[in-house]
């Protein structure tokens, strides 16, 4: 009897090692972990007040959630984009410059004429950078899907041009939203202490996590990323399906960019969301998503990217030498990468295996 | 099957290379050229008298793209304005952010036989051979904002922020404020850039010798959001701070944005003092609406200066000295006024 249960969480235990929501999860462990030891008031969290008088939580904590929230949105675009067609988008933070310039353009009309007074209401240049982006999105996409350009290669174009076109969109000109109502998105809604971007980012996630558990989105998608003749054979487009990832991936780059640029309602072209592909693609991996295509979790790689929010924040809490930032971070991801290797993964879990089955075999014999 | 592949691959191919061609020519001739190509027939343009033909200076400018940021966007507005038909030029503009692309544009300009080359490099490398080439065809170089790798005999002057004295203008400032404790944020710019070493340098310096704290020293890469995370960090560290120091506006902007957040009261007779750099046209605003406190100038507007310098020259003066260092304000929310606001803001 006991040895059976052994054996269950044995198999269990290494059956969870071999799920891919592991890795962000002992990342987050560890992170936690190393803050206890090193400091634990890096977990305290107090109620403000902004200068609006508005009540607010503030805390690491809560600036994990706050600041994690674009990369998050864009991870679980990037997740769908890698499962179906096995490429990244290297292109978002260049779509991301377009999509803020499209909304300062709407908000402030003809660049030079801004005064203050709202052009346009929010929402609609909210539905006009999403459309903007998902024109460009479909654009890369249907250069991979139909004329089976390299991702990397296809979105490499809108890569190079993309800050040029945002700065071509407002003339140059930097206009700046001094309406308080912009702000709401990146900041607070009057009365909410708890940061804004973190409910659009769990809007987004649950919006997508029902469309692909109540359609076959999610079934397709990775069908077509692992074998894209046998989903042809059964029926699938794989063009199609490529072709929608895409899009859908130029609509999470709108929020991330509408969220971005009412941060601190203005933009700068040559710098706003700077490297962020680089740690989109790397939440993916981070979330033990294979980046050839296929099978996909789209909740680890959004724990991915708080991940990585989760370590910045720590090293900015930590004083790390600026000089040094960048190393600190790539030595942590790399430990990441490879417990997250497939190879290291398969040899724990059957080391998960071996510590146990010398129990049960004691426990047989008893 | 085989063919019908292949026309395929060129069709991808084709419709990509157009495009790549298409932004490239987006980047380099869509920008303000006010001046149409040069027309003089070759003959009449004599690099030793370039008064001769239409009496018009012939210049080639080299600049980095516009789009770079909203300092190089006056700097190439400031550039376009003075060298126009009225004033007496006959100027063409290039841009790229490639050195190699801009070695390119010197070669084209000087077999155009240019008399000015006007060069804001791209990189401080690689310019040796094509100056030497500019100076056996008689065209004489001049550089603006940037200096370069090579022998001074290959140019006639240089006009260049002092990013260190920038630095020691604000520190400068900063002394005088003589508050009871220094206990600053340092948000500093892409680290190993010219602007980020000389405006650390003044502040390092100085806290070294005063006894300043550092509360935290951080690169936010130029970035107000980034700046706004780390300033949060230290909120929520809860330590104590009385100065930011961002090494440019957007940085200054994303710190204020976070301690609005926090409740922290900033600017003139405030809690927090609040300095940037660049003087953008908002950020001297925020200064004189006293949410700001100070705001270094780093100059973008060389025209004026390269002018002077090409009249000189066109007297057959002498130059006193190549490097010709420009001179930059700095602004004291206390003192500013709209007229700065207008004559200074980029």
């Amino acid at each position: 009897m006991t040895a059976k249960t052994t054996v269950k969480s044995g198999s269990f235990l290494s059956g969870l090692l071999r799920h891919q929501i592991v890795i962000p999860l002992a990342a987050i462990l560890l992170l936690t972990l190393f803050n206890l030891i090193a400091d634990p008031s890096f977990f305290r969290i107090k109620l403000g007040m902004t200068n609006a008088g508005n009540p607010v939580l503030t805390g690491n904590l809560i600036t994990i959630l706050d600041s994690g929230s674009e990369l998050a949105i864009l991870a679980i675009g990037m997740t769908l984009v890698t499962a179906a067609s096995g490429g990244q988008d290297i292109s978002v933070g260049a779509a991301i410059a377009i999509s803020g310039s499209v909304i300062l353009r709407i908000l402030c009309g003809p660049p030079g004429a801004y005064s203050g007074e709202l052009q346009a209401p929010i929402f609609v240049a909210f539905l006009a950078a999403c459309a903007v982006s998902m024109i460009f999105g479909a654009f890369n996409g249907s250069l991979v899907a139909f004329f089976r350009i390299q991702p990397m290669v296809a979105t490499l174009i809108l890569f190079t041009a993309g800050r040029s076109i945002a700065a071509w969109i407002n003339n140059n000109k930097l206009p700046i939203i001094s309406d308080d109502r912009f702000s709401y998105y990146g900041g607070y809604l009057p009365g909410v202490p708890i940061p804004t971007p973190f409910f659009i980012a769990v809007i987004c996630f649950v919006i997508t996590w029902a469309i692909l558990k109540f359609t076959n989105l999610g079934l397709y998608v990775q069908s077509v990323g692992i074998n894209e003749k046998t989903s042809r054979l059964n029926g699938l487009n794989p063009e199609l399906i490529k072709f929608a990832t895409y899009v859908l991936l130029g609509l999470c780059v709108a929020v991330s960019g509408f969220i971005k640029v009412s941060r601190v309602s203005t933009l700068n072209y040559s710098v706003i969301a700077k490297d962020i592909e680089m740690d989109a693609i790397l939440a993916v991996a981070l979330g033990g998503n294979a980046l050839s295509g296929g099978k996909f979790s789209m909740s680890a790689s959004v724990l991915g990217a708080y991940v990585l929010q989760y370590l910045t924040t720590t090293l900015y809490k930590f004083h790390v030498k600026p000089e040094s930032l960048s190393a600190y971070k790539a030595v942590v991801v790399i430990l990441l990468v490879i417990l997250s290797a497939p190879a290291v993964r398969e040899k724990l879990s059957s080391l998960v295996k071996k510590l146990h089955s010398p129990a049960s075999s004691a426990g047989q014999s008893a | 099957m085989k063919a019908r592949r292949i026309i395929a691959a060129m069709a991808a191919a084709a419709l990509c290379s157009a495009f790549m061609a298409g932004c490239s020519n987006a980047g380099v001739n869509s920008q303000p050229a006010a001046s149409e190509p040069a027309n003089n027939e070759p003959a009449s343009s004599e690099a030793v008298e370039p008064k001769e033909g239409d009496g018009l200076i012939k210049i080639g400018v080299i600049n980095n793209d516009p789009n770079e940021s909203g300092y190089r966007t006056a700097n190439v507005n400031d550039l376009t304005k003075t060298f126009t038909k009225e004033n007496g030029y006959d100027a063409e503009f290039k841009y790229s952010l490639k050195n190699d692309e801009q070695i390119g544009f010197a070669q084209k300009f000087i077999q155009d036989e240019v008399d000015y080359l006007l060069l804001s490099a791209a990189d401080t490398a690689g310019w040796d051979s094509v100056l030497q080439d500019a100076k056996a065809a008689g065209v004489k170089v001049i550089l603006f904002d940037r200096t370069i790798d090579a022998d001074e005999s290959l140019y006639e002057a240089s006009i260049v922020s002092d990013m260190d004295k920038e630095g020691e203008t604000a520190v400068e400032w900063l002394k005088g404020q003589n508050l009871d404790k220094y206990e600053i944020i340092h948000l500093q710019g892409v680290m190993g850039s010219a602007a980020q070493k000389g405006r650390s340098k003044a502040l390092n310096t100085a806290a070294d010798e005063l006894g300043w704290t550092i509360v935290n020293e951080q690169t936010a890469e130029w970035s107000a959001e980034k700046a706004q995370q780390i300033v949060q960090s230290v909120i929520d560290s809860n330590q104590s701070f009385n100065v930011i120091y961002a090494e440019n506006d957007d940085m200054a902007k994303g710190a204020v944005a976070a301690l609005d957040k926090a409740n922290i009261s900033h600017g003139v007779g405030q809690d927090v003092i609040i300095m940037g750099f660049d003087c953008n046209q908002w950020a001297l605003k925020e200064l004189l609406e006293q949410r700001w406190n100070y705001d270094g100038q780093c100059n973008p507007f060389q025209s004026s200066y390269i002018q002077e310098i090409i009249t000189k020259l066109e007297n057959g003066e002498t130059l006193d000295q190549k490097t010709i260092i420009m001179d930059e304000k700095g602004f004291d929310a206390a003192t500013i006024t709209q007229d700065d606001v207008d004559n200074y803001g980029i």
